[in-house]
This record gives structure tokens, C-alpha cells and sequence, in this order.
């Protein structure tokens, strides 16, 4: 409590100072990839790639949104954005099919999103009420959409992986998913590594080979502290090594470098079940949680990284790969940018107006019948 | 009798896997005697004919003879051979070596031939055979219960767990099992003996060391609707679990608005041993209680063993069904109706009474038979109300049995702070304060960890002496 003004600066000098370049994937290179072979070899046509950016857009203002009902103190609790990290889950879910299974940490609005749950019922998870997709119960960490194949974001760092090795069990042995090629892809970030479950799951879901795509969501930062602060090996992916686990790393900035990668290793996964780690280097623009603000992102970040990572934005990258393309153009955008623009502000509404919990409510679903 | 260790004076010798006059060779396991603390299969140490000089149940002191083995009729009864070995040649006896023993940590060498549970790893070290213990097992079959059951089988508690895994594994093709050692291995207590072979890899998985893997995997299957049970060990290493037992598969239900359930049983050996310290021995089922989301049953008999084990197989939540290892041997009448299930949630009363209501549930419960039983013989009438599971509660027994007796004292192995007990004795003050004859007691183990040393064990374990004791408190006290 007594420290001197000056301690907090010289602390974050100090982690500033050690860390390496601005942008890299912990210097190891990352494969650069062709957005036109992308395209050409998933066969994806304009309206496909405009539904992607239409998605991406979504994601975008949905969090925004989020950000503006927590400051208007709409939302309780944790807040966690995922503005910056766009392509990962779209680039990884833009596969999914009927049976398949998603699950996340707590950062999870995009992934619920992009799965196709109603954004009202996720914002009114978001605001307490008894309209969201978890019926208030859950909130932000805690959205659940079992209709859309979204088994859930979860609360404690690297709890959800050894869960995807059951569901990854499930659907490769229960009879009712047995021989129907789904998968689940489970998204984890850079500071579950480092918790001991986290290995347990690799292992197991090698040795029985579960067709799992765990996704790596590398924002270099589990929370305050970044990956050279806590990992001894820093080449993430490489990691699974010790679990004999075939893996890759992709540039999670790209929505064609992360679905480029991601299609083929899906495609092979539904034939023969194996599960396969794919790290996407990545990067969050907003704090760790919606209280984690300008000041304390000081002491483990400085502002130059950030403008260096805001040049990589996924959406400018995804926007400028159409434009080129001729997908869209100025008037298209702005018709999708509003359309966004207008669903985030449907949800919010959607939810404001949406009834609270009702008390009896509060002993609903502790058991099941 | 080989010595088995140092504190080892005599051993029981369970049962031979030889016959008498049987021709053995070196490295057969020919018996299977009982120590203080585990059971430990005999290999014999030379090639020859086997003669017995004990008879199954025999209590034997270390260094008397149980079999000689040699190529000659079998000498007399009573005849030592003291390990020495004179080295035959002509029509004289060849080496006759007295047998020796080897503990079970190996994997075992095929069938043995023998009806007995064999433990290995673990399991040999939680093997009680204590004088409570011999009392427990002549109580057991004499408790009873309400419920019409049909024809019975007499079968151990360990045997009438097994027999639930294989009706419901037979019964419904969604569960399965997994553990460590519980399929090649044939399962540390030798619960799933043979079930790997019936039911193949994909329906008994055994695992790596990974207790939040194991659980991973079981609340993941089950969210996706299988019906896994997964085998610890012991319940003690279920601790490494608990992020995935409490904060996941407690509370995915919940959390989730009632989308996902997530039906499991957690199972596995628990409760106080003999001389296992302070990591092995403890019962921490009050914890798990302690949590909404989850069920836990604590059975005392082996046919509420099998029944509630059922129950909780088919229950749609996570259940955690603690076995006290010190039961697994004793014996009860199991009814045989594979569609025999004991409801959760539901105490038995296993004996009636009229002076004191003494609540237990486990071990437990056949420590309070045992401590009523003595009692009778003073005169004082104890009921003895089992719980059978510590969540969801039944009050209603409870709180009736005190409304007639007037004197509760509750019984558990676990430490005394935050237990069942304390939780009985607030929920009988509040319920039943006005019939109350005397305060409640409680009967806890001590404050400590589990020693090692057999003296400070027997001070740190709750034996039927306090639970007489602590009766006689409630009597005096409103005499």
C-alpha cells in the first residue's frame, strides 16, 4: 500500500523492456498464406464471404455494445471482450456442422455468436435476465447454447479442456454420435497451458485419439502477464509435442490464414479421429476484463504495441481482402456495418426489456429430475 | 507363516489355490493369507507336491508351518521344517520349503480359482481387520430393511458394487467406466474383475494417472449424454479433481439455465483404514454434501450398496458414491432382482429403539449397530437411523426418530468442525427442540491428521466405546 508513485512505471518498464518484438508469434515464424488459394480451394463464393464479414461485423458491434451497457452499468460482474480476436473463432468455426461441439473460457460471446444463437438471448444472458441463453443463471462467462452446439464458456483458466476430451470421447463412442464425423473444437488461451489439466487433457485426447481442434487463442497476455513472463518455452504449440499431437500455428489476425488452416484439418478429423492443436497468434485490444482499463494495462503493455497489433486488425484485414476482391464495396459496407450496428443495438434492447429473474427461479436446475 | 511386517505376529490364512497333494510348481501363488493390514497371496518357493497343515480360516502364528512342499507324503502334523532345507537325495524327502508370501502389488497371475477378492496395490493396504472390523461383519447380514426385495444372495459389499456396474452396464449401453487399473489390471479391489474382457476398451477405459483428465472426460461424456462412472482409486485422489467435481460438474446445470445435465457417478474406496496415514485415510464425503449440484451417497450394507450404486447410475446428476474400504469384506443378504434400487435421498432405520437415536452413515452406521448392541445388554433400547446418503438429507427420519427416543448422537469418521454431526445436531434443534431430552452429541474422529502409529490411530478413530459413551451422556443428562 505504501509504495512510492514511481513503483508502478518502473515495474512496467521493466516487463517492456524484456519483452521482444512488437508483433512476432514468440519468435517463431508463422506461415503466410494466400488468400485467393484459400478461396479457391474451400470453393467459397461471394456470398459466403460476405455472410463472414457480415459475422464479423456482428461480433465487432456486439461487444461494443457490451462495453457501452457495462459502463452504463447494465452488466454486472466480469466483462470479457473479444474485439481483436475476431478471425479465430470465425476462422475456426466456419465449419462447423449439426452434432458438433464448441467450448470456450470465459471470453466467449463471439464463439456463441458465430454458432448462430439469437444475439438477444446472449444479451440478455449478458444483462441477468431470464431470457438468456443460460436463463440468467450463467451470465457473460457463463453463455450455454446447447441447440447450437455451444457446450458452454467456463469461468476457471483451463478448466474447459479436460471437458472437450469428454464430449471429444462422446462424440467419437456414444452411439448416438458414433461413426458421424463431429467434432469439438475447444478454444483455450495462452494462460491455461500453464495449468495442469490442461496437460492431463492433451495427453488423453492423444491416447484415444478424440477428434478435438483445441485452438489456441494466443493474445500473448494471460491476463496482466504475458507469455514470456510465464512460459519457459514460449513456441506454444510446440508444446504438445510431449503429447505426440500434430499441430500448427496460424496468423489468428487472418480470417483466411486461420480457415485456411483450420477446413483441411477438420475435413481429416471427421474421417479419422484425431485431435490437432492449432495456435492462432493473436491479440486483445481491450483489457482482460471491462475493469482492467487504460491505467492497468499500463503496467504490463505499452501503447506502441498496441498500435502496432490495431495495424493488423482483423476486420480491416478481412474488409480490405474483399474489397480487393470486389466482394464489397463502399456501399455494401455500409449497409453491412449498419445492419451490425442495428442487431447489437436489437440485443441490447431486447434485453433492457426482457423481465429479471424471477425469485422462484433461484432453485431452478440445481438437479436435474 | 511368513512375517509380513514388523508388527505382523500372526496372519489368517484365507484360503489355499492349491489342493492338498496338488503338484506346484515355483512361483505359484498356492494361498492367500490375511495380515493386519492386507491381504497378500503365498508363491511357492520350490517345485513339489503340496501338503497343507492349515486350514482356511486357521489364525497362524509368523514362523508355524502352513504347507510343506516336497515329493514325499505329507510329514506330520506338527512337524517344523523352520525354513531350513536339507538337501534330499535318495528315498528321503526332497527340500520341503515352508511357502512363502509376496505381496499383492504385482498384477496377478491369471485366475487364482478362488472366490475370495484378491487386492492388489491400493487395495492391499486398505484391507481392516481390526476387532471392529470381525463385529461389523457378523452385523451386517442381520441389518435389515423395509423394502420387498425378493430372493437374495449372501455376498460381500465389494461383490454387490460389482454386481450393480455389471447390471446396469448390461441394463443400458450409455455407461461406462473408466479409472486407473480398473480393466487389464482387473481393478485395484478387484471390483471390475473380468470386465474389461465382457465389455471391451470402449465401455471400461482405463486411464492414465490424471484424476482431472478422468474427470474431464467424465463430465464432458456425460454433458453429451453418456453415463460414465468413473473409478477413483480412492476417494483421496479425487482432491486433484476438484475443480472439475465442484466447479464444474456440480454446477453446469445450473449455470448453463438446465441445458446440459450431467449424469455421473464418481466412485470409489474412502474412509478411515488402518495404519495409512494422514493421505490415505480420512472420509471427506461431508465435503462433497457441502456443494448443491451434486448427490453423495454413503452406503452401509451391501445390498444398499448395490441398490443405491444402481440409483445413482441411473440418477441425471452427478452422484458421488463413497465406499468405506473397510467394508468391502463384510457380507449381507443382496437381493438379486436386477431391478432392485434403493431410492437416494431415503434413511433406513437398521435397528429400532426407544431411548436414544444414534444417526451414522458408512462405517459409521455399523460402528452404532455394533455400540447398540451393547448397549442392549445394559438395557438401553438405541435406534440406529442410517443415512445412506448426506445429500439430499432425510430429515423427516431423523427428526421422527428423535421426536420418539427424545436423545440423538451422531456418528462420523470425520473430523469433528463443519460435519454431519454439527449439521444433524442444528437441524434436530431446530426441528425437534421441544422433545429434546438432552443436547445432541456427537461422535467425530479427532482434530488431527491421520496418525500412523497404531496407538495414536486408535485415539484419532471414533470406536463404539465413545459411541456408548456419548449414549450414556444423553441419558444422564436428562435422568
Amino acid at each position: 500500500m505504501a509504495a512510492s508513485p514511481a513503483a508502478p512505471a518502473k515495474r512496467a518498464e521493466k516487463s517492456i523492456r524484456s519483452r521482444p518484438a512488437l508483433y512476432d508469434a514468440h519468435s517463431v515464424s508463422i506461415p503466410t498464406t494466400s488468400v485467393d488459394a484459400v478461396i479457391q480451394s474451400l470453393k467459397l463464393t461471394d456470398d459466403q464471404l460476405r455472410h463472414t464479414y457480415q459475422q464479423m461485423l456482428d461480433i465487432r458491434h456486439f461487444e461494443e455494445q457490451c462495453n457501452r451497457a457495462f459502463r452504463a452499468n447494465k452488466v454486472g460482474g466480469y466483462l470479457h471482450i473479444y474485439i481483436g480476436q475476431e478471425a479465430v473463432s470465425l476462422g475456426t468455426l466456419s465449419d462447423y456442422q449439426p452434432g458438433d461441439q464448441a467450448l470456450s473460457s470465459y471470453r466467449d460471446h463471439a464463439h456463441c455468436l458465430v454458432l448462430g444463437s439469437d444475439p438477444g438471448q446472449i444479451m440478455a444472458e449478458i444483462y441477468g435476465k431470464s431470457t438468456g441463453v443460460s436463463r440468467g443463471k450463467g451470465g457473460s462467462m457463463h453463455l450455454f447454447d446447447k441447440a447450437h452446439g455451444f457446450a458452454g464458456g467456463y469461468g476457471i483458466v483451463g478448466g474447459n479442456v479436460p471437458l472437450a476430451v469428454g464430449i471429444g470421447w462422446a462424440l467419437k463412442h456414444a452411439p448416438e454420435y458414433k461413426g458421424k464425423g463431429n467434432i469439438c473444437v475447444c478454444y483455450l488461451g495462452d494462460g491455461s497451458m500453464n495449468a495442469g489439466g490442461f496437460h492431463e487433457a492433451m495427453n488423453m485426447a492423444q491416447l484415444y485419439e478424440l477428434p478435438i481442434l483445441f485452438v489456441l487463442e494466443n493474445n500473448k497476455y494471460a491476463m496482466g502477464t504475458s507469455v514470456e513472463r510465464s512460459s519457459a518455452n514460449t513456441d506454444l504449440a510446440s508444446r504438445v509435442d510431449s503429447y505426440a499431437m500434430a499441430h500448427s500455428k496460424v496468423d489468428g489476425q487472418d480470417y483466411f490464414a486461420v480457415r485456411g488452416a483450420a477446413s483441411p484439418i477438420i475435413a481429416a478429423m471427421r474421417k479419422k479421429p484425431a485431435p490437432y492443436f492449432l495456435e492462432a497468434v493473436t491479440y486483445r485490444y481491450s483489457g482482460h476484463g471491462a475493469a482492467d482499463g487504460a491505467e492497468t494495462q499500463s503496467t504490463y503493455r505499452d501503447s506502441a504495441e498496441m498500435d502496432v497489433w490495431k495495424e493488423r486488425d482483423p476486420l480491416r484485414i478481412l474488409e480490405q481482402n474483399l474489397r480487393d476482391r470486389k466482394v464489397i464495396d463502399d456501399d455494401s459496407h455500409e449497409t453491412m456495418d449498419k445492419k451490425a450496428l442495428e442487431m447489437a443495438r436489437a440485443a441490447a434492447e431486447f434485453a433492457e426489456n426482457s423481465p429479471v429473474c424471477s425469485p422462484e427461479e433461484l432453485t431452478q436446475d440445481v438437479y436435474a429430475d | 507363516m511368513p512375517k509380513m511386517g514388523d508388527a505382523m505376529e500372526e496372519g489368517t490364512l484365507i484360503s489355499w489355490h492349491k489342493q492338498d497333494g496338488e503338484t506346484v510348481k515355483s512361483g505359484d501363488v498356492i494361498a492367500e493369507i490375511e495380515t493386519d493390514k492386507s491381504n497378500v497371496e503365498i508363491e511357492a518357493e520350490d517345485a513339489g507336491v503340496l501338503h497343507i497343515q492349515a486350514q482356511p480360516g486357521a489364525i497362524v502364528a509368523v514362523g508355524k508351518v502352513i504347507a510343506i512342499i516336497g515329493d514325499a507324503p505329507a510329514a506330520s502334523n506338527g512337524s517344523s521344517t523352520n525354513g531350513s532345507s536339507t538337501n534330499g537325495s535318495g528315498t528321503a524327502p526332497k527340500a520341503s520349503s515352508p511357502v512363502q508370501a509376496r505381496t499383492n502389488g504385482a498384477k496377478p497371475e491369471g485366475k487364482t480359482g478362488s472366490d475370495e477378492t484378491v487386492m492388489g496395490g491400493e487395495g492391499a493396504q486398505y484391507k481392516m481387520d481390526t476387532a471392529d472390523d470381525k463385529d461389523i461383519a457378523r452385523l451386517a447380514p442381520t441389518t435389515h430393511s423395509k423394502e420387498e426385495t425378493g430372493p437374495t444372495e449372501n455376498m460381500t459389499y465389494a461383490d454387490a458394487i460389482r454386481l450393480a456396474l455389471q447390471e446396469e452396464l448390461d441394463r443400458d449401453e450409455k455407461v461406462f467406466m473408466l479409472g486407473e487399473e480398473i480393466g487389464q489390471y482387473q481393478g485395484t479391489f478387484k471390483i471390475t474383475k473380468d470386465f474389461l474382457e465382457k465389455y471391451g476398451p470402449e465401455r471400461i477405459l482405463d486411464t492414465p494417472i490424471s484424476e482431472a483428465g478422468m474427470v474431464g472426460l467424465t463430465v464432458g461424456s456425460a454433458m453429451m449424454g453418456l453415463r460414465p462412472i468413473i473409478e477413483f482409486m480412492t476417494l483421496n485422489f479425487a482432491l486433484v479433481a476438484w475443480d472439475g467435481i465442484i466447479n464444474h460438474a456440480a454446477k453446469i446445470l445450473y449455470m448453463s439455465g438446465g441445458q446440459f445435465n450431467v449424469p455421473c457417478v464418481l466412485r470409489g474406496p474412502g474412509g478411515v483404514g488402518v495404519q495409512l496415514s494422514a493421505q490415505h485415510s480420512q472420509d471427506l464425503a461431508h465435503w462433497y454434501a457441502n456443494t448443491p449440484g451434486l448427490k453423495v451417497v454413503v452406503p452401509a450394507t451391501p445390498a444398499d450398496a448395490k441398490g443405491l450404486l444402481k440409483a445413482a447410475i441411473r440418477d441425471n446428476n452427478p452422484v458421488v458414491f463413497t465406499e468405506h474400504a473397510g467394508l468391502y469384506r463384510t457380507k449381507g443378504d443382496v437381493p438379486t432382482d436386477p431391478d432392485y434400487v434403493v431410492p437416494i435421498g431415503v434413511a433406513d432405520i437398521k435397528r429400532e429403539g426407544k431411548d436414544v437415536t444414534i444417526v451414522s452413515y458408512s462405517r459409521g452406521t455399523m460402528l452404532a449397530l455394533a455400540a447398540a448392541e451393547q448397549l442392549a445388554a445394559e438395557g438401553i433400547d438405541a435406534e440406529v437411523v442410517d443415512l445412506r446418503s448426506l445429500q439430499p438429507l432425510d430429515l423427516d427420519t431423523v427428526i421422527n426418530s428423535v421426536k420418539k427416543t427424545h436423545r440423538a448422537v451422531v456418528v462420523q469418521e470425520q473430523w469433528l468442525f463443519y460435519g454431519v454431526a454439527a449439521e444433524f445436531a442444528a437441524q434436530i434443534s431446530s426441528a425437534a427442540f421441544d422433545y429434546l431430552d438432552a443436547p445432541v452429541e456427537r461422535v467425530a474422529g479427532a482434530f488431527v491428521p491421520m496418525p500412523y502409529s497404531r496407538v495414536l490411530e486408535n485415539l484419532a478413530v471414533p470406536h463404539e466405546a465413545e459411541i456408548i459413551a456419548a449414549v450414556k451422556k444423553t441419558l444422564e443428562r436428562s435422568a
